[in-house]
């Protein structure tokens, strides 16, 4: 599955919110978005899910139809307190859920939960698991219905630094392994560049710069996206390095 | 872990929480027979419970047990299940669809829409034109299906969120109950006690073909609550992570008010405003079973039906020889118990 993206655009009301973004996300890879608070990321995956109204194309392989397996895990999770993993996770397959949940339902569930280490929290309530648990859980709902298209905004903002590079090797084996087409928002730079294939860089609704993370993650890109100096380093094994050292503009206190 | 634990993992939670589920269910369903039971042998004159249960399977000793159980004692012990088991539905799939544990029937104006209808044939004879034991029901049940439509309508204009709906519920709470005030405030001495002792809600009205309609009502439901059973967990996710899993969030909203507004008529046309039921039945089913609307809805009627049918015991014992009106009952038993039910909890269900 890939995903082309042509002339995008999404107002609220007379606000502009995403403006004219062209992308293309292709077969096995991982489209990093990042950019700074408010710069459109999460509407653009909203856009690409079908849950907002945007003039542009979308094209699923070609076909402005958008496939039925889409695995969608958004930002703001509302957490249902009395309801358990597996119950969350199952909706993940609602269309073809029935009153009797199947042994082909369950089965998915637990590979899924398996896959994330997770099966000993399948009859918890969600009220009973930390922040970074619970987002575990929706990452194995977005998960459980085998998609072929990932879209997933801020997956790993609740994790600690293990799950967090747990998550992201799952999503980057994932997407090759199945041939899906993932699109992922991201806020940390280091790990954009380290598990996307492409990254694209979002300011004020207009996207700054699209491509390999080593041509659009620049210092000059930094500074120009994030108003952010940032210093490139490489560390020891060759992989480089972003660390972002102060604001352009320095705030003052009264 | 090997492959073959981690699948028991799995299905056994999974068969865990089906069995708590059932569990619950058959408890719920001893302690609604049992109150059945009790509520048939309770009255002026007390019955023994054997005797009661006797004339119910069809065995009966006496005569005068068999006429005051099936004429007068069953109605009302059947109607307060069925009644119980509407309300407790309609403010269970309210919770789900609005996302709120304050919504209810009671307390988002569709109770207060039927006291009107009720109040306005009472006081003007304001009604269709229908035989006069009907017409207050069927007015009271054309209001509590004006005030879902105007709950949406109003809630729904500009984006049919759960908060919009929910304030709006509560601004027609305030129309009605002022609209019922005016009424009664001109109302002749005799229609004001009716009007009151209408609100005060009583199941002492009840008949047997009352208690069909009520039965009827339910039962259409239940296909489409089966239907719907999953888009309204899916719901608890949230609008915008319900529709991004398939779910039209609108349409769904739409058909559940319509059965609110169904369940909600039919209890309150032929028994009165009943508070407390629809806001509290769903709440202690999820306590004890979760918000997997497979359980969860069912649990509700069953909670419902239960608290409703031991308030109706109460309503005739707590005074020998006077009958309590029974929506006072119902929440004169019903807040301290689920005041101990929070307070002994210690999970966030909410």
């Amino acid at each position: 599955m890939s995903i082309n993206v042509q002339g995008l655009s999404v107002h609220y009301g007379t606000r502009i919110v995403l403006q004219d973004i062209n992308l293309y996300a292709g077969t096995g890879r991982v489209l990093g978005i990042v950019g700074p608070n408010g710069s459109g990321k999460s509407t653009l995956i909203k856009a690409v899910a079908g849950l907002l109204k945007a003039s542009g194309r979308i094209n699923f392989n070609g076909s402005e139809a958008r496939p039925k397996s889409v695995g969608y895990m958004p930002q703001d999770l509302q957490a249902p307190m009395a309801l358990t993993v597996i119950e969350v996770v199952l909706l993940g397959r609602i269309a073809q859920l029935r009153l009797r949940v199947s042994a082909e339902d369950l089965e998915a569930v637990r590979q899924v939960l398996q896959l994330l280490g997770m099966e000993a929290l399948a009859g918890r309530y969600l009220s009973e698991l930390s922040g970074g648990q619970r987002q575990m859980v929706f990452l194995a709902q977005s998960l459980v219905s085998q998609p072929t298209v990932l879209l997933l905004d801020e997956p790993i903002s609740a994790l600690d630094i293990c799950h967090q590079l747990e998550v992201l090797e799952v999503v980057r084996a994932m997407t090759l392994e199945r041939g899906l087409c993932t699109l992922m928002v991201l806020h940390d730079l280091n790990a954009a560049a380290r598990y996307a294939d492409d990254v694209a860089l979002l300011r004020e609704g207009c996207l700054v710069a699209c491509g390999d993370p080593v041509d659009v993650l620049t210092v000059e890109n930094i500074a120009t996206g994030f108003d952010v100096e940032a210093e490139a380093l490489t560390c020891l094994d060759g992989t480089g390095v972003l660390i972002p050292r102060r604001p352009v503009r320095m705030l003052t206190v009264a | 872990m090997t492959p073959a634990a981690t699948v028991d993992a799995v299905t056994v939670a999974y068969r865990r929480a089906a069995s708590r589920r059932v569990t619950v269910m058959l408890v719920a369903l001893a302690a609604l027979l049992l109150g059945v039971l009790l509520d048939a042998a309770t009255g002026p004159a007390l019955l023994p419970l054997g005797a009661v249960a006797g004339s119910v399977l069809g065995y009966p000793s006496d005569s005068a047990v068999q006429a005051i159980v099936w004429s007068i004692r069953l109605p009302v012990a059947l109607t307060a299940v069925s009644v119980g088991a509407a309300l407790g539905l309609s403010g269970a799939i309210m919770q789900t669809i609005l996302n709120n544990p304050l919504a209810s029937s009671y307390t988002l104006g569709i109770s207060a829409g039927a006291g009107f209808g009720a109040a306005l044939v009472i006081v003007l004879g304001a009604s269709l034109p229908v035989p006069e034991a009907y017409a207050i029901p069927l007015n009271a049940m054309l209001f509590a299906g004006v005030a879902c439509a105007g709950v949406y309508l109003i809630g729904g204009a500009r984006a049919a969120t759960a908060e919009g709906l929910v304030l709006a519920g509560i601004a027609l709470l305030f129309l009605f109950q002022a609209l019922t005030a005016l009424l009664q405030m001109i109302a002749s001495p005799e229609s004001l006690q009716q009007v009151v002792f209408w609100l005060f809600g009583s199941l002492q009205k009840s008949t047997w073909p009352k208690l069909w309609v009520m039965l009827a009502v339910l039962g259409a439901c239940t296909p489409f609550l089966v239907r719907d059973v999953w888009g309204l967990t899916a719901l608890k996710l949230g609008d915008a992570r319900a529709s991004a899993l398939g779910v039209n969030v609108r349409s769904l909203r739409i058909r559940s008010f319509v059965l609110i507004s169904g369940l909600t008529g039919v209890a309150v046309a032929f028994v009165g405003t009943i508070g407390f039921v629809g806001l509290v039945a769903p709440h202690v089913a999820r306590m004890l079973i979760g918000e997997d609307q497979r359980g969860f809805l069912p649990a509700s009627a069953f909670m419902g039906a239960v608290l409703l049918s031991l308030a109706s015991v109460a309503s005739k014992t707590i005074a020998p020889g006077a009958i309590f009106p029974i929506g006072i009952v119902t929440s004169l038993i019903g807040v301290p118990f689920f005041i101990w039910m929070v307070l002994r909890t210690r999970r966030a269900y909410w």
